[in-house]
């Protein structure tokens, strides 16, 4: 037995925190890759400026709000409030559409504004294709975290509370913290670098 | 509660067999061994080096004798691509390109990182397995998808993918700039971002088990300088891999939903000019040397990493300057982000950022400098074992050497936009990471094949093996320093046309002899490998007499868990070797100190048991004189 004991030793982080920890170091290398392409792009002139549409500030708040609510579960799950944990889990999973659904309306509001994706016509608008690609792939992180608070929230109604699900809300609490404060940063870097 | 954590890894450990009821599939196909997977990427890679291999000895023909026309050519790949037995130009450059990108990811980092990573790494850090067999086998089955897309563009009807293995846009990004660009540039990018997928998963599960699933002892000034060097490779591919991964994103978007970040200003015969305005191809370049920057240290930091696992154990003492060897290691990586500019001084960038960037390069050769004095110091006066592996290192250092100091020259805005895209630049990469890189993968294959199959592989074998691609390395490459001197610029498919380049047309062919042999030469290498996993002389556990963790775990076995009972505590740093004091010539480190052992420096100098009175260690200097000249062989 006296093998076991000295390979988990418990004063090192666990590995599948540590593994998502890494991950996020990974995205955060991403965007700062493409953030820095923007700058890089923007001191190039010929850039065309606009306001970002009001949505984007909607889809911020709820972010945040949604990080909260996540904090909540997590905090129920530390103290095995079971009930508070699924509401607070429910809660943020239905923010997190609120989201998805308020940046579609973003891109919608942008479309409205003549900005599109794709366009041959204003070689300035390469800016508008920046928020276009930051904010899908943002979006793509933000599915990422649905699926993962989906799976964690069919185990808290389905399965027995066990030591493994609170690892699973405590990492699903890390990595939605990190999506929420990416978007803040995608949307604070987007107010002021235009 | 620790227990029930650890109940999947207790079981492996008590397992008394050893055996699991693991089928066919779960055992060689979607393994999560690590030492499987290990073996699944070295294969892998050697297949698709052997790829590569393959392409540039075609494009080698092709550069050698230019009008001349090869029968067979026409026959093996058909009248599209050597129409009358002469390679056809777009073709040549698609060769060119993926063997390039073959020999950049699929062998060099995949199969030299993946390979060695995954045995390694658990082996000597005294771990089960790593922290996410799963996450690990997927890494290695990303890979497997990422060469299979990546072979199979070569087939297709438009051909592979053809703007270089830098696939700089706008060349890469407009479809119909020229064959290749179109459904063969869009299988290279589907490629890669798999490839980028497994180096991540790949590269999360390396760091996560060196920093958490060390075994009780090992810490980290414990540890080899292989585990090192593979920590540092797997967090500058996590750092950097994401950024390139940002960048072909972009160019997905510019060649499939018609945006145009890479695009502007575009003429393309017989359309006119493109739509496309506002975009800029520069960007491209940025992103991509981010990448490509740290990618070259991805491709040679294990090697170094091999090397000095290999030079210690071969020399029979200690490496010289361990701490030394480690702040390289942190030095280089940390460099080597800064300096992705010095691929781009033609660019018309800023003087001043150019000087910038020169000067980060040039410091990268202080702690390119500190390791290869190392080995030196390391060799010297050692008593040395000759064996293959041992050779391969130190060709290593003799490429890594003769290939860093032709850096220096292109490190220099000034020179380098004289030599940019010339041979010279083609000898620099291939020597200093094309040839160090491969012989550091050889070297580990041949000193951990036993590890892997519990067998040697032949000798004399290996030793033709060496001298063969040893000499055809330096008669391939050497020569291209003079042409890229002489302004000979790289990637041009015929340069008869060009009557000033009239005067290399021999040492082309010199070249081309010199390639064949060398492809000639790793048939004995393959031979060697592939029959001796089955003939093979069967292996001492531990036939290096090396001190590291991993020959302490049965090699005849191959245990899921690696080791049968406890996993055995570490007591020493890695390198005891010839000890005064001690009986053998090695100390594994599970055995224990004898209470006045302090780790690293001083470990070695401290004589185990008082000394007495009898000199008998004492030689005088005339006694080794007398040695040196032959005269006493006392």
């Amino acid at each position: 037995m006296k093998d076991v004991e000295y390979e988990f030793d418990t004063n090192r982080v666990n590995p599948k925190k540590f593994a998502l920890w890494l991950l996020i170091i990974a995205a955060i290398m991403l965007f700062a890759g493409l953030t820095s392409a923007y700058i890089v792009r923007m001191g190039e002139g010929n850039w065309y400026r606009f306001e970002l549409p009001k949505t984007f500030l909607y889809s911020t708040i709820t972010i945040v709000i949604s990080s909260f609510t996540m904090w909540w579960a997590y905090r129920s799950a530390k103290k095995a409030e079971y009930a508070q944990l699924k509401m607070g889990l429910l809660v943020t999973l239905m923010l997190g559409f609120g989201f998805c659904y308020l940046q579609y309306l973003g891109w919608q509001a942008l479309n409205q504004m003549g900005l599109f994706f794709a366009d041959d016509v204003h070689g300035d608008r390469v800016s508008a294709s920046f928020i276009y690609a930051l904010s899908g792939l943002h979006l793509v992180h933000i599915l990422g975290g649905i699926i993962f608070l989906i799976i964690l929230t069919i185990r808290v109604f389905v399965t027995k509370a066990t030591s493994t699900l609170l690892l699973s809300t405590n990492m699903c609490n890390t990595y939605w913290h990190f999506v929420g404060i990416l978007w803040v940063y995608l949307y604070l870097f987007f107010y002021f670098a235009h | 509660m620790s227990q029930s954590a650890t109940a999947n890894t207790h079981e492996h450990g008590h397992d008394d067999h050893g055996h699991h009821k693991e089928s066919f599939i779960t055992k060689y196909v979607f393994s999560q061994d690590h030492k499987m997977i290990s073996k699944q990427f070295l294969i892998t890679g050697i297949v698709m080096g052997c790829f590569g291999m393959l392409m540039s000895i075609l494009f080698r023909l092709q550069l050698a004798w230019p009008d001349s026309s090869f029968q067979i050519l026409e026959t093996l790949l058909g009248s599209k691509w050597a129409p009358g037995g002469k390679l056809d130009a777009s073709f040549y450059m698609g060769l060119v390109t993926i063997h390039g990108t073959i020999m950049v990811f699929f062998v060099l980092t995949a199969g030299l990182s993946g390979t060695f990573s995954n045995l390694l790494i658990p082996l000597q850090c005294g771990s089960r397995d790593m922290a996410s067999p799963f996450m690990n086998m997927l890494s290695y089955w990303f890979f497997f998808a990422s060469s299979v897309v990546l072979t199979y563009s070569v087939f297709i009807e438009s051909g592979p993918a053809a703007a270089g293995w830098t696939v700089y846009p706008p060349l890469s990004a407009l479809p119909k700039s020229m064959p290749g660009s179109g459904l063969g540039m869009t299988l290279w990018l589907v490629s890669m971002i798999l490839f980028i997928g497994s180096a991540l998963l790949g590269g999360i599960n390396y760091i996560t088990t060196v920093l958490n699933m060390r075994t009780k002892g090992m810490s980290m000034n414990r540890m080899p300088l292989t585990i090192w060097a593979f920590f540092f490779t797997a967090i500058l591919g996590l750092l950097s891999f994401p950024v390139l991964l940002g960048g072909s994103l972009l160019l997905v978007f510019d060649r499939s939903f018609g945006t145009s970040f890479y695009l502007s200003d575009i003429f393309l015969n017989g359309e006119g000019a493109l739509a496309n305005s506002g975009g800029s191809p520069i960007l491209f370049q940025h992103l991509f040397w981010f990448l490509g920057h740290p990618e070259v240290y991805i491709i040679i930091l294990p090697a170094l990493g091999i090397t000095s696992e290999i030079i210690a154990v071969n020399a029979r003492k200690p490496i010289f300057g361990y701490t030394a060897m480690v702040i390289s290691i942190i030095g280089i990586a940390f460099l080597s982000f800064i300096v992705w500019g010095h691929h781009m001084f033609i660019t018309g960038m800023n003087p001043l950022l150019g000087l910038v960037f020169m000067i980060f390069t040039l410091i990268i050769a202080v702690p390119s400098a500190v390791k290869t004095f190392n080995y030196l110091a390391t060799l010297w006066r050692g008593n040395i074992q000759f064996t293959p592996g041992m050779l391969f290192a130190i060709g290593l250092v003799s490429f890594f050497i003769s290939g860093g100091l032709t850096g220096i020259f292109l490190g220099n805005a000034a020179i380098d936009i004289q030599l940019h895209d010339t041979y010279f630049v083609v000898a620099h990469f291939h020597l200093v990471m094309g040839c160090a890189a491969i012989f550091g993968m050889m070297a580990g294959i041949y000193h951990w094949y036993p590890r892997l199959y519990g067998r040697t592989m032949n000798k004399t074998l290996g030793y033709m093996h060496f001298w063969l691609t040893f000499i055809t390395a330096y008669m391939v490459f050497f020569p291209m320093h003079f042409m890229g001197l002489a302004g000979v610029p790289r990637r041009y498919y015929q340069f008869t046309v060009l009557p000033e380049f009239g005067i290399w047309e021999n040492v082309n062919v010199l070249i081309t002899f010199a390639a064949i042999i060398g492809a000639l030469a790793q048939l004995l290498f393959l031979y060697n490998f592939f029959s001796s996993i089955f003939y093979g002389r069967k292996s001492a556990q531990n036939p290096w007499k090396s001190n590291t963790l991993e020959w302490t775990s049965p090699i005849e076995e191959r245990l899921h868990g690696n080791w049968p009972g406890a996993i055995p505590t570490v007591h020493r740093w890695p390198y005891d070797y010839s000890k005064p004091g001690y009986d053998d010539d090695f100390i594994p480190q599970t055995v224990p100190d004898d209470g006045n052992l302090d780790e690293l420096a001083h470990s070695h100098t401290q004589p185990a048991e008082p000394p007495s009175d009898e000199p008998k260690n004492v030689v005088h200097f005339s006694t080794l004189l007398a040695r040196w000249m032959g005269l006493s062989k006392a």
